[in-house]
């Protein structure tokens, strides 16, 4: 029997009831299941891998390095701080806007590793070395911006602006996924972003227009 | 010195003069009070201004102008800046981020905090007990509220048994708030905070509330403060239980004939009982603000759409001098009419921060945002019309029902009352109070709900009486800018293919509906602007007007850049702020036509004090010169022996002194108003804005989805200054409308009087995949009214949209709606019947 597995049978019922962290180890292996159907015997041992039990950390603070705009930026919080609570309230990043904080309007959109993600559901320490790129970082330099953010302006893809910079990273995020998209795609690249002002038709003028002029800025993985 | 201090002061003088001079005769001072009250009419010059509709009827009519303004503006073709496409002068502010909302803010020592709120809709609070929140180690202030803003108040406070605590009247109702180093710290605390509650009786249900011996939300009858969130009906209505009513004037008084008489001349009667919703404004940014308590004055960034509106207030709760209170709002992340007052969160900061000594930030959560901050009160509306044969209208008669929850101003005559031509008319507004949050003015109060019935009920008309809708509106509609848009959209959405009703096999059926809009010219005439030409050849122009989304940023830019031939980014754009001369709030379209003409007048007045200054170096006087493209030079071509010029930069640069500026504020308009209101500063302007819009909806009959594919907004307002931002706005208040009508919905739980759907996910909004395809069309209209001749977009853009899609719905489906928002469920109801007998004529 490995340690794994010894570790396992101990907490896997530990009063003859289902603990929650047996629960949450059921979950894992259901995961772990679709893992070994796709990857065969060697998704075994990485699966495994993965319910190798993570350090506790907290509730007190505890310090994380975030790698912000290519910049590594040292924090120290709470284990529950989102990642979007970091950069608004540690870091100042408050282009990143919170609305409804529960993942449900994309206001928080940043990137991480180039990917979108909602950062209100993102917690501050579950980044790791992944690089965050936010509406900040999101212009080349000084001098220039992302065509997104140059189409943005020039078709006036905003109103009161708050869902602006949520709305810009998904639409850049959808220009380095694909140089040439439809207007299906923007659609669905920003149905997650809500815009209460209703600059959606805008919004989508703009990104098309962008990927015609080679929308390309940043990928966001630096 | 208030009016009454200088009665007082006057009418003392003659009596405490101590200089053994004779008293003044009585009647001098009499005659002099009249004279220092009655202000001179100013002298004024016969002008020939532009009017009419560009590409439909235009001509010039004579306007009596006040001597000081400046001369009128040609049409838009002529102009350089005003009329043209521009982009937002802070749009690079906006798209990196830098832009600082209220929630942004961050004070050095800042607190944050948040609110303690009832679960309860109706209760009296026993006590309260803070100590376990004390003991938190990061709390530093709490703070109980001792009154509400924004509920109605009893007229007569001894009706109800009196309390220590605020009567808890709705769920969600704000009871005290606690300030912490951090906003985690601060939500802990506040769940620390123990409230006992007694609680009531209560209803949430507009129709049980009608009920006699339903539960009173007050014990008799109340009112709702003014200033309590830009909503709100008249005051000292009467009322009986929950029901406040009927009101049966309007702006223009009490509307004319006598509708009995007027259905018997009528051919034709149509009626229908409509339904809408509760809605709420959903802001990105919730309502809340950066409190700053100082000895000296209170500093407060604030989510608002009225900086001078939430200073004044909070200057009244705290008793401090306007000139002690500085309110910021350098951007705001929307507000859709529900961000006017100081707002009990503003309240509970300042007292928070001044108990603490330290900046408090208090931003709601989007719960609270949903449960108290304002909403457009739900309605049920019967309506009924009669017309002659040929579609004379021969009587409007509307009663409508609606709740504003525990505020008031539910009413929706305003479209039945001033859309049509009607000799008989009448209509009878109550409010109904539930145990559920106030509502707050949103978008167009009222008529997009009165739009939903009158707008359906005159196409069921035309179908009655066998024309088409649109021949029926040319007829009934005095409009002009209206017959314009009816024109011009029509041929646009190419209506003549427009088929029958339930035309189209098969299970999803098509169809093309239309509606329209009536708004008003409504001005805000404290509404003051600066403008200042540094010798470096800098222009700034500072005013407390805030920029809510629309634009007015770069509208003034525009205006001020083509009164001084300049571009727009050459001007710098400081606004936002109390500190500098005060601005409209921006509510009720009023915004543009309230502050452009000053922020014309004024750069108009810098411009001849720079003129004046510059012209003997030109070898000429101020009237001979012109300032275009960034040059001053004598109006002459530029071939002529005597033509001469100088740059902007070098003009300024002769300025005697390092800073020039003038200043203006909002004049009448040309020929008056329809009246006037001086102790508002409100001015009800002559004539309206109109507004049609076109739908083409998809309705699966198998699974009741309607989709709104194409929407064709033609509009007006005025003088547009700035289209680009204009179809912004129009797109807006177009998806704020088929949200509207298609998902959003405010539930209610009426066993327990709570919000079932306080999110953004469960209270669905109109996303990316709801958008359709909007054409939106802007027409110039000129009235010469006043020195820019603009109005504002924001409510007429969204008036119609809703009824133009139940209009298409019918023409789809041959059924009627009678209820928003048109769900699946709903709409499958409809199609078998089950709505469809609301409608007598159905």
């Amino acid at each position: 029997m490995s340690k794994e597995d010894e570790r396992m049978s101990v907490e896997e019922s530990p009063k003859g009831g289902v603990s929650r962290r047996g629960f949450l180890k059921g979950a894992g292996l259901t995961a772990a299941g679709a893992a070994i159907m796709e990857g065969g015997l060697l998704g075994v041992r990485e699966a495994t891998a993965a319910l190798r039990e993570p350090p506790v950390v907290g509730p007190g603070s505890v310090s994380v390095t975030l790698k912000v705009n290519g910049a590594s930026r040292r924090v120290d919080v709470e284990p529950r701080t989102t990642l979007a609570e970091a950069l608004r309230f540690e870091l100042g990043l408050t282009g990143t806007k919170v609305v409804c904080d529960r993942g449900s309007c994309s206001a928080c959109t940043v990137w991480l590793d180039g990917t979108p993600v909602c950062s209100c559901m993102t917690l501050a320490v579950d980044v790791g070395s992944r690089a965050v790129t936010t509406i900040e970082g999101l212009a080349p330099d000084d001098e220039r911006l992302h065509p997104v953010q140059e189409a943005f302006i020039e078709y006036d893809a905003m109103q009161c602006g708050f869902c602006t910079p949520g709305m810009i990273m998904s639409c850049a995020a959808l220009l380095n996924r694909k140089a040439n998209p439809t207007l299906e795609d923007v659609k669905t690249a920003t149905s997650g972003n809500l815009c209460r002002c209703g600059t959606y038709p805008k919004v989508f003028e703009a990104t098309l227009a962008a990927a015609k002029t080679g929308g390309h800025g940043r990928k966001g993985g630096d | 010195m208030s009016e009454a201090q200088q009665d007082k002061a006057t009418t003392n003088a003659p009596a405490s003069a101590p200089t053994g001079e004779p008293p003044v005769p009585k009647a001098a001072v009499e005659e002099a009070k009249k004279a220092a009250n009655k202000k001179p009419e100013p002298a004024t010059r016969a002008q020939l201004v532009p009017a009419g509709i560009v590409g439909a009827k235009m001509s010039e009519i004579e306007r009596a102008v006040p001597l000081d303004e400046p001369p009128p503006l040609p049409l838009n073709s002529e102009l350089k800046v005003i009329g043209k496409r521009v982009p937002r002068v802070d749009g690079r502010l906006k798209v990196t981020g830098a832009a600082k909302y209220t929630a942004d803010v961050r004070l050095p020592g800042m607190l944050f905090a948040r609110m303690v709120t009832s679960p309860h809709p109706h209760a009296r609070i026993r006590s309260i007990d803070t100590s376990a929140a004390e003991a938190h180690r990061q709390v530093r202030a709490i703070h109980i509220l001792d009154r509400v803003l924004g509920n109605a108040e009893l007229r007569d406070k001894s009706k109800e048994l009196p309390a220590k605590f605020p009567i808890v009247r709705f769920a969600g109702q704000p009871i005290a708030a606690v300030a912490a180093t951090t906003q985690a710290a601060a939500d802990e605390a506040a769940r620390l905070v123990k409230v006992v509650y007694e609680p009531l009786p209560f209803v949430v249900d507009m129709d049980k509330a009608r009920e006699a011996g339903a539960p009173l939300v007050f014990p008799g009858p109340a009112d709702q403060s003014g200033s309590a969130g830009g909503g709100g009906g008249p005051a000292g209505v009467k009322q009986k239980g929950n029901v406040r009513g009927p009101v049966r004037s309007g702006p223009h008084g009490q509307p004319p004939g006598d509708v009995e008489k007027g259905f018997k001349e009528a051919d034709v009667i149509v009626e229908g009982e409509f339904r809408t919703q509760v809605q709420t404004h959903s802001a990105l940014e919730t309502h809340g603000v950066v409190a700053d308590w100082k000895p000296e004055g209170l500093t407060v960034y604030s989510s608002t759409q009225g900086t001078g509106s939430v200073r004044d207030e909070l200057a009244e709760i705290f008793k401090l001098k306007k000139s002690q209170v500085r309110v910021v709002t350098e951007f705001m992340g929307g507000g859709f009419g529900a961000k006017f007052g100081a707002g009990n969160y503003g309240a509970l900061a300042t007292h928070l921060s001044k108990k603490a000594g330290a900046p408090v930030r208090l931003m709601l959560d989007r719960k609270d945002e949903h449960l108290s901050t304002g909403n457009r009160p739900d309605s049920v509306q019967k309506l009924r019309i009669g017309a002659r044969r040929d579609g004379t209208l021969t009587a409007i008669h509307l009663q409508s029902y609606g709740t504003a929850g525990t505020g008031t101003g539910a009413g929706t005559a305003g479209p039945a009352q001033n859309m049509y031509e009607c000799s008989h008319i009448s209509t009878e507004e109550s409010d109904v109070f539930t145990h559920a949050g106030p509502a707050a003015a949103f978008r167009a109060p009222g008529h997009p709900q009165g739009c939903f019935a009158l707008e359906q009920l005159i196409d069921e008309l035309a179908e009655r009486l066998q024309v088409d809708p649109l021949a029926l509106r040319d007829k009934i509609d005095k409009s002009d800018a209206r017959r314009e848009e009816r024109r011009i959209g029509a041929e646009r959405v190419n209506w003549s293919r427009r088929h029958a009703p339930s035309a189209d096999k098969g299970a999803v059926k098509r169809g093309i509906g239309v509606a329209q809009a009536v708004w008003y010219r409504l001005i805000n005439l404290d509404s003051s602007v600066e403008v200042r030409l540094t010798r470096d050849g800098s222009v700034e122009l500072l005013s407390g007007v805030q920029d809510i989304g629309g634009g007015i940023r770069t509208a003034l830019a525009q205006v001020v850049a083509e009164e001084l031939g300049l571009k727009p980014t050459d001007i710098t754009l400081r606004i936002g702020d109390t500190a500098f001369p005060n601005g409209p709030a921006s509510g009720g379209s009023m915004t543009t036509g309230s502050i452009t003409p000053a922020a014309r007048n004024a750069a108009h007045k810098l411009k001849l004090q720079l003129l004046e200054q510059v012209a003997p170096a030109l070898d000429t006087t101020p009237d001979h010169l012109v300032m275009r493209d960034g040059v001053v030079s004598r109006d002459l071509p530029s071939t002529s022996k005597a033509y001469k010029s100088m740059t902007f930069k070098q003009a300024a640069a002769k300025l005697q002194t390092e800073q020039i500026a003038a200043r203006a504020s909002r004049n009448d308009d040309y020929g008056g108003f329809v009246f006037k209101n001086e102790k508002d500063a409100f001015g009800f302007g002559i004539g309206t804005y109109g507004g049609v819009q076109f739908v083409e909806v998809a309705v699966d009959t198998e699974t009741g989805i309607v989709k709104v594919e194409r929407v064709v907004a033609v509009h007006d307002c005025g003088r547009p200054i700035n289209p680009l931002a204009l179809e912004s706005q129009i797109n807006g208040g177009v998806l704020q409308g088929i949200s509207y009508a298609l998902y959003e919905n405010r539930i209610l739980d009426r066993n327990t009087g709570k919000m079932v759907n306080p999110n953004l996910e469960q209270y669905k909004i109109a996303g990316s995949r709801e958008t359709p395809v909007i054409e939106t069309i802007l027409i110039e209209e000129y009235v010469g009214r006043n020195s820019t001749d603009a109005g504002g977009i924001g409510e007429p853009s969204t008036i119609p949209t809703a009824a133009a899609i139940a209009n298409a719905v019918y023409n789809a489906t041959g059924v009627r709606m009678y209820e928003i928002p048109m769900t699946p469920a709903h709409v499958l109801a409809a199609l078998k019947g089950g709505a469809a007998k609301k409608g007598v004529n159905a």
